[in-house]
């Protein structure tokens, strides 16, 4: 490699260099303007602030500079293909975010009188109505946030149905292949974890899984399609032994992507399901969320729901927010979080709904799996697939077509990003070495698959040519070279302090 | 099909070049009778146009806050919030990027999130934040969770002003493990005390100030008594602008402090998404919950950011990690950073004034109707009002007169009746005087 130019400025043309906000400050300067406040008797009960706060000062231009600099230094799907397994990172249409900012759903106040926020429960109402029928479930909670919380909603349903039952079960089920935040969830429940082991398929083994199974297990969670990217063949017959043994069979509907309008979880026997509106339904993942995940269920499940549900009554929808007989809440396992729910998220999902309809949500699911499929036909000579397709909307690699190259997926990875495309989701699932978990997502052309394979391709042949130094060196191209991550976690700074208190310490 | 790349040509080549002779034959996994023969029996795709329109027709069957006198407050705040904060959100860089797992291509999310946890830190009086959780409601379960963890002990004890839905969400996320909450009763003519309600089995108190009724409380005391018995003392503040007029709970003591950011950078929603806070002490950042972004160097010897400290989190630890979360609030955390860098020191500061003397004359205007009271002693932007009446249907018949009004504390405690008259009244620089004028004309006139 030829050594980087170096610029007296810091900046690299359109790469430019960007200070921390706190090191722009210049006192007194501020970026908005406010009417000057009347002069009071201040009503603060002696509690006024005597300490400056620190905040920097900009002015808006300032400010505005700042930020977008920062953004030029993210990759993004609207950017390039951004094959995250796991993550679905398709493309988030605009109109989405501008029937979201109507003031009619954005400019609601959650506790406005229920008369004057018709519309907004009719689009929850709406929405349930269609992830119901899309899931062919009877019931829906949806008040949690993101997809983890969505797991819990759905857990304490099932504790909660089996202890009005007077059932107490101490045991969950979860694959070794499972997300991580199921064990996580299920310890919140205060459950105790026990792992079934994936068979030579890269599916659940069912004759461990059913000597697992008996009264001390109060359900199974099974992501389907599975992390591994397949469908797992025999999830009637897990649904079956399951419920044979008085558990419950939740799902982990984060790969939902894969299926929806071809199959109906609630055909496969399954009692409840979180849907990540952020993933299927294309609602942005803005850097890390906001995201949301309701939970549908089944009938057994659905008197347990959480508060606040929305209800069709006499005079229009109203919202549940209490436990109640008469409304049929009174077994209710209680709320999840402030208010309502993701209400910007919902707008965005509906809007997404309504413009692929049945038939563009049915071939959502077959472009999102034809897209995976191809890239497996394509690279499964070069690089080593793990289990044999045909696999759903993500193909997973490990990396023994790596042994003895001296790359490793991390390497391989970061290779990539100097090849303008964002690696996919690697180290996961656990239950294969060096895991590379493609998901191209419906989004993408075959142009750009074949531009993605293509790069594919050479990179692993450059692995297997004995280049491992220009990997270990990857990426040289981005904004940033490798970043140390153990310094981070061994002495770790979470925030910017002046460099006068420094001194002081 | 506007956002689907594939021709029907395109399609037929990748089957051919997969080697199967038609879409199903990738479906072969599913079991025969669950797979769908057709779409389902609901409308189909529509175009831009349309879908706008029927959702354009939803949202007008609602009353936005913004074409009427509002007062509402209670976890939400109305702010105004500068035009560039949306505009930079939207950015494809920023709205359209994943959580930053890849940290070469993810430098402007991760350094945002440190400005933001620095930003965080700074308000509360707090020395570590991390990068966000769902909502306050959910942070406050989660500092709960937290305290337990520190102390081993199983007990929390809950303010009687605290928000009923951050109560109700940490007793909900409690249920199932050996915790007990107590939750004071709510009342805002009584003067709690705390402190004598701590055992050697509690594991915090949780006080928020701003109250939910808008009493403002000093936590010295507090602080002290907690410590005194090895209790921790959370915070909560639901209005953080407050934090811009008020002391810090992290100057009066507080071991924890979780918050509401909504009101800062972000709209109303209908209730969400909305941004959890957390900050806590050094002391503890390795039992806090969720996603914290580090400083660090690249290669080159660049400063550049990281998401670290992961051996707390469910990926790594699984069933012993410190939370389940896993997204929480990102785009949310870059709205309230911006926002924050355009007011500054002097723009908080001025805003938050601006509120407080804004609710000083709404006070005022208030206690002087007839039959009407203000119940505080102390507030900062939100006070409660005692009225002659069931404060629900008052708030009813105020829409008519384009006022929406505040929040009738039965909304929140249906079930006690010496609630009922009390309505919570909040101001933001937002309510003009010809809004303040048009809720005291109509209050005035609904009770003659």
């Amino acid at each position: 490699m030829s050594k980087p130019i170096e610029t007296s400025s810091g900046h690299r043309g359109l790469d430019l260099a960007e200070p921390l906000i706190f090191e722009l400050d210049g006192p007194g300067r501020c970026g908005v303007d406010l009417p000057e406040p009347d002069a009071v008797t201040n009503r603060l009960g002696g509690l006024e602030r005597q300490a400056a706060i620190g905040l920097p000062g900009l002015s808006e231009p300032q400010v505005v500079r700042h930020f977008v600099r920062l953004s030029r230094n993210n990759f993004a799907i609207d950017a390039g293909l951004y094959p995250l397994g796991s993550c679905t990172m398709k493309h988030n249409p605009r109109l989405n975010e501008k029937v979201a900012r109507l003031p009619g759903f954005a400019d609601l106040h959650p506790m406005q009188p229920m008369e004057t926020v018709q519309g907004a429960l009719e689009l929850i109402d709406t929405l349930a109505e269609w992830l119901c029928a899309l899931t062919g479930m009877s019931a829906i909670a949806m008040s949690p946030a993101a997809g983890a919380h969505g797991e819990l909603c759905g857990l304490m349903c099932i504790r909660a149905a089996l202890e009005a039952k007077g059932d107490a079960r101490q045991v969950v089920l979860v694959p070794t292949s499972a997300h991580g935040t199921n064990p996580a969830t299920a310890a919140i429940c205060g459950y105790r974890i026990e792992e079934i082991p994936a068979d030579d398929r890269g599916r659940v083994d069912l004759a461990a899984l059913k000597e697992k199974l008996g009264p001390h297990v109060a359900a199974i969670m099974l992501t389907n399609p599975n992390t591994c990217g397949l469908f797992e063949t025999q999830i009637v017959e897990i649904a079956e032994a399951v419920h044979a043994a008085g558990a419950y069979f939740y799902c982990d509907g984060a790969n939902f992507n894969a299926i929806v309008g071809k199959v109906r979880p609630g055909d496969l026997g399954i009692d409840c399901m979180h849907l990540n509106l952020h993933k299927t339904f294309s609602t942005p993942h803005g850097g890390g969320g906001p995201g949301s995940g309701p939970v549908v269920l089944a009938e057994a499940l659905a008197p347990y729901a959480p508060l606040p549900m929305v209800v069709r009554g006499a005079d229009g929808l109203e919202l549940v927010e209490h436990k109640s007989e008469a409304l049929g809440t009174a077994a209710s396992f209680g709320r999840l979080k402030g208010f309502h729910g993701q209400m910007g998220m919902f707008v965005r999902a509906l809007a997404f709904i309504l413009s692929h309809g049945a038939d563009g949500l049915r071939q959502v699911s077959e472009d999102a799996v034809l897209n995976a499929n191809y890239v497996l036909a394509r690279l499964q000579d070069l690089l080593t697939l793990s289990f044999p397709g045909p696999c759903m909307h993500e193909a997973l690699f490990d990396d023994r077509f790596l042994q003895g190259t001296g790359v490793s997926t991390l390497d391989f990875a970061k290779a990539m990003i100097d090849e303008g495309f964002h690696p996919m989701t690697m180290y996961f699932p656990l239950v294969v070495s060096g895991a590379m978990l493609i998901e191209p997502t419906e989004s993408e052309s075959k142009d750009s698959l074949d531009q993605f394979i293509a790069t594919m391709r050479h990179l692993a042949e450059r692995a297997r040519q004995g280049d491992a130094g220009y990997f270990a060196g990857a990426p040289h191209l981005a904004p940033y070279r490798r970043l140390n991550e153990t310094q981070a976690a061994r002495q770790p700074v979470l925030r910017w302090r002046p460099a006068v208190q420094e001194a002081a310490e | 099909m506007r956002y689907l790349p594939h021709t029907p040509a395109d399609r037929q080549a990748m089957l051919a070049a997969i080697g199967v002779d038609g879409i199903d034959a990738l479906f072969v996994d599913v079991p025969g009778q669950a797979l769908l023969p057709a779409a389902l029996d609901l409308p189909h795709h529509a175009g831009e146009m349309a879908v706008e329109e029927s959702l354009t027709a939803m949202a007008g069957r609602s009353l936005p806050a913004g074409a009427a006198a509002c007062f509402l407050g209670a976890g939400a705040y109305r702010h105004h919030v500068p035009a560039a904060v949306d505009h930079l959100i939207q950015r494809s860089e920023f709205l359209t990027a994943y959580t930053p797992y890849q940290p070469e291509v993810s430098q402007g999310t991760l350094q945002y999130l440190f400005e933001f946890q620095t930003q965080v830190a700074l308000l509360t009086g707090m020395e570590v934040a991390n990068a966000s959780m769902y909502d306050g409601a959910s942070a406050c379960a989660e500092a709960v969770l937290m305290a337990h963890r520190v102390t081993k002990r199983n007990k929390a004890l809950l303010c009687g002003g605290l928000h009923p839905h951050y109560a109700d969400a940490t007793s909900t996320v409690t249920q199932f493990i050996e915790f007990d909450v107590d939750t004071r009763p709510a009342n805002p003519s009584v003067v709690e005390d705390l402190g004598a309600l701590i055992d050697a089995d509690t594991a915090c108190v949780v006080v928020q100030t701003p109250d939910l009724f808008g009493r403002l409380h000093d936590l010295r005391p507090l602080a002290a008594a907690a410590h005194a018995k090895g209790a921790l003392l959370v915070a909560v503040v639901t209005e953080f602008v407050s934090l811009g007029a008020v002391m810090s709970p992290g100057e009066m003591g507080a071991d924890i402090v979780v918050g509401e950011g909504q009101a800062i950078g972000n709209a109303l929603n209908f209730g969400g998404p909305y941004l959890g806070l957390f900050a806590t002490r050094q002391k503890f950042v390795r039992q806090m919950p969720g996603r914290v972004c580090g400083e660090t160097v690249d290669e080159d010897g660049r400063r550049g950011y990281v998401l670290t400290l992961s051996t707390r989190e469910q990926h790594i630890r699984r069933e012993k990690a410190t939370s389940n979360i896993c997204t929480n609030s990102g785009l949310c955390c870059l709205a309230f950073c911006i926002h924050l860098s355009l007011l500054g020191e002097v723009g908080l500061r001025q805003l938050a004034q601006l509120n407080h003397s804004g609710a000083v004359h709404l006070a005022e205007q208030l206690a002087a109707l007839d039959g009407v009271e203000v119940v505080n002693e102390s507030f900062f932007n939100e006070f409660t009002l005692r009225l002659p009446r069931p404060a629900e249907a008052v708030v009813g018949e105020l829409v008519g007169h384009g006022v929406l009004a505040g929040v009738p504390v039965s909304r929140l405690y249906p079930d006690d009746p010496e609630l009922a008259n009390l309505l919570l009244v909040a101001t933001t620089e937002t309510n003009s005087e010809g809004d303040v004028a048009a809720f005291i004309n109509a209050l005035r006139e609904v009770l003659s």
